[in-house]
């Protein structure tokens, strides 16, 4: 535990991305324990197949509103209006398209429907900005706004029915596939590496961080902070909105209620998860994709371990309470002296 | 019941406490707006629908809402320290299926079940007010976990609705009392109006109430006047767990069930009422009076809508939303000139 800078192991134990690396890695190896037949993959009519594949599939909408949701959170902020947004772009994306239209017609052309869905998402994350960065209230109260009043615009937009879409073309957005994988995973590779251009090879992802250390420094430094957290909430807007498509798709319909529920909560747990601190400022896009992988990974091993889904919710919590733990410095502080010093009634405990 | 509604707004509150000498201080205006626009629409509701401006009417506002009443005061104390919780309504689920589990599976009296589940949920809250004082961790992201935890506590019980057959529990929910004429309130309401009572004693007219405004005014501040923070932290999760699993039993009364799903989203229309009623997220301003009427004015949005009869219920949502976001604005407004962080 005695920290040596000159060593390498010791080094890389404490790189941000080692623990979620080790998380996730653990749990595959689980999976594989359980199930031999997990890392197989298989190449079946010109498509893919195997556990791996369908985890990553399935982890596609949480890997884009987590990548969103980063940004966000490296500025400060926290967007829990995710889920609603993500029901108002399946429901737009589905009203566009027509649930009463069978085969393959559609009421609108199925790019203006898409565009349509992405530009709502998008004024959902703006409207939040505008909240957050110009009128300045508090990003969770700003946020609950959209959170309570969304759902209601979703039932509004599906007239309070589950929408059914019978449109095929519109199905390859969530359960197509492209070079024999799933096409879902080239739109989020595509978000990805955009982004991650952006943060790298511009000063975008210094100003960010900036903004989320200190934002009166970063004013007074010249970083246009106000722009930049506007920016951050549209395009985790817009990030909901894709994932919204995908999921409508890949479910075929488009629930006001139900769609993306309980998403922000898994989006800030994967951000979380992924080493981001939740005060902002240091934050990492790829630990966001692995927290939302081990999100998948961890459902997928409970109920392929034939354990009842229903302790999905506990494993869960337990796996926050751990991880915050972990990232207490107290906590650690408190572990470190039970280590060192073995109080006297410390042996027994 | 009406007339001492509308008395309430139109004597300026700052002239009771008579501090400073300013006309109305500006920290009474929100709670003043939200008692006016209750008054305006609730005598909006009883010019436009018949039959809408009776005492039950204004009753049954008490009567449908005891539980949101009592988890929107606890969660009224946490807010006013700075903090936010968001496991209300999965406890309230809890709750509901404990007792339910317990009463009909396995036979229990309601005497025994409703002591142990307010203790249980006292507990709950304990604990993550222990975690977010002692390790210094973010309440959002610690009650967030609770909330995981006891929704996924619920399933690990039963993952159907457990009915509730129980002459105790059948009779609690169908006891009323009369107040005069036709017009009654049901034990839980009652429940509901002492909680309230009790919560404006706590947090006026005793220490842990001053100390939780303080650490809501500045934490720091508070920790140098030397109140006792650390357990007033505590406390004031324990008083939002023991709210939310009180809240559970009368729900459980209300629905005569238990259920996973029981509650599901309670704790943003708490959250809304408790910035409707006027409380400031930043913590250290607001009045559990205003909680009150914060829950009122949901209830009013819900029954106007109903009496209309055209308007679907998903109007309710995005009603509810608009008039967080009138609120959020004039709070906003009146605390622009003293920035904080």
């Amino acid at each position: 535990m005695n920290p040596t800078n000159g060593n390498p192991l010791a080094r890389a134990m404490r790189h941000r991305l080692t623990w979620p690396l080790i998380t996730l890695l653990s749990l595959l190896v689980l999976n594989t324990a359980f199930n031999t037949s997990f890392l197989h993959i298989e190449w079946r009519d010109g498509h893919l197949y195997g556990s791996l594949i369908d985890i990553l599939n399935r982890a596609a909408p949480l890997v884009l509103v987590s990548l969103g949701m980063t940004l966000v959170i490296a500025t400060r902020g926290i967007d829990i209006s995710v889920g609603a947004v993500v029901a108002i772009a399946a429901a737009t994306a589905a009203w566009m398209i027509g649930g009463a239209v069978s085969g393959n017609v559609s009421r609108f052309p199925l790019p203006l429907a898409i565009v349509a869905a992405l530009v709502i998402a998008l004024v959902c994350g703006l409207w939040n900005g505008l909240l957050v960065a110009r009128v300045g209230m508090q990003p969770i109260i700003a946020t609950l706004i959209l959170m309570v009043a969304g759902r209601g615009i979703a039932q509004l937009i599906t007239n309070g029915q589950i929408i059914t879409i019978y449109y095929k073309p519109y199905f390859f957005l969530g359960s197509g596939s492209l070079l024999g994988l799933p096409f879902s995973l080239f739109i989020v590779a595509g978000v990805f590496a955009l982004l991650y251009l952006a943060i790298t090879r511009t000063a975008l992802g210094l100003f960010i961080q900036a903004v989320g250390i200190n934002p009166t420094a970063a004013r007074v430094a010249g970083v246009q902070s106000r722009r930049l957290v506007l920016g951050a909430y549209a395009f985790c807007g817009l990030c909901a909105g894709i994932a919204g498509l995908l999921i409508s798709s890949n479910v075929k319909s488009a629930d006001g209620n139900n769609a993306g529920q309980l998403l922000e909560l898994d989006a800030i747990l994967a951000v979380t998860l992924g080493g981001t601190a939740l005060t902002g400022g240091r934050f990492s896009l790829v630990g966001s994709v692995i927290g939302a992988l081990i999100i998948q990974t961890l459902t997928y091993a409970i109920y392929s371990l034939g354990v009842p889904p229903e302790i999905n919710l506990v494993v869960k919590a337990v796996v926050v309470f751990v991880v915050m733990l972990m990232q207490s410095p107290e906590f650690r502080a408190e572990l470190r002296s039970l280590v060192q010093r073995p109080a006297p009634e410390g042996a027994k405990a | 019941m009406s007339a001492v509604i509308e008395a309430a707004p139109s004597p300026q509150p700052a002239s009771s406490h008579a501090k400073g000498g300013q006309r109305l201080n500006p920290k009474y205006l929100p709670l003043t707006a939200t008692i006016s626009l209750f008054v305006l629409m609730a005598t909006l509701g009883s010019v436009a629908y018949d039959g809408f401006f009776s005492a039950q009417v204004f009753l049954n506002l008490l009567i449908d809402n005891a539980f949101l009443i009592v988890v929107a005061v606890g969660m009224t104390f946490v807010i006013l320290s700075g903090g936010i919780d968001l496991s209300v309504g999965s406890v309230i689920a809890l709750t509901t299926m404990v007792s339910a589990a317990l009463v009909e599976k396995h036979g229990w009296s309601p005497a025994l079940v409703i002591p142990l589940v307010l203790v249980m949920g006292t507990a709950f809250g304990a604990f993550m007010g222990l975690l977010i004082e002692r390790f210094r961790l973010q309440p959002f992201i610690v009650t967030l976990a609770g909330m995981f935890l006891a929704r996924g506590l619920c399933y690990l019980i039963s993952i159907d609705s457990i009915s509730i057959t129980n002459d105790f529990y059948n009779a609690v929910s169908q006891g009323r009392i009369p107040i005069w004429g036709e017009a009654s309130l049901s034990i839980s309401a009652v429940i509901a109006i002492a909680v309230v009572l009790a919560a404006v004693f706590i947090a006026h007219c005793t220490p842990f109430g001053r100390a939780v405004y303080a650490i809501g005014g500045s934490e720091q501040s508070a920790m140098l006047m030397g109140l006792p923070v650390r357990r007033t932290l505590i406390g004031v999760y324990t008083l939002s767990g023991f709210c939310s699993a009180l809240a559970g039993v009368i729900f459980t009364f209300y629905m005569l069930s238990g259920y996973g799903l029981h509650a599901v989203g309670l704790e943003l229309d708490a959250i809304a009422a408790v910035v409707i009623g006027g409380t400031l997220l930043t913590g250290g301003v607001g009045y559990v009076a205003g909680t009150l009427f914060g829950v009122l004015m949901l209830g009013l949005i819900q029954t106007l809508i109903s009496f209309d009869g055209s308007l679907s219920s998903w109007w309710t949502r995005i009603v509810v939303g608009a008039l967080l976001f009138v609120f959020c604005l004039l709070q906003r407004f009146f605390t622009s000139r003293a920035p904080r962080r």
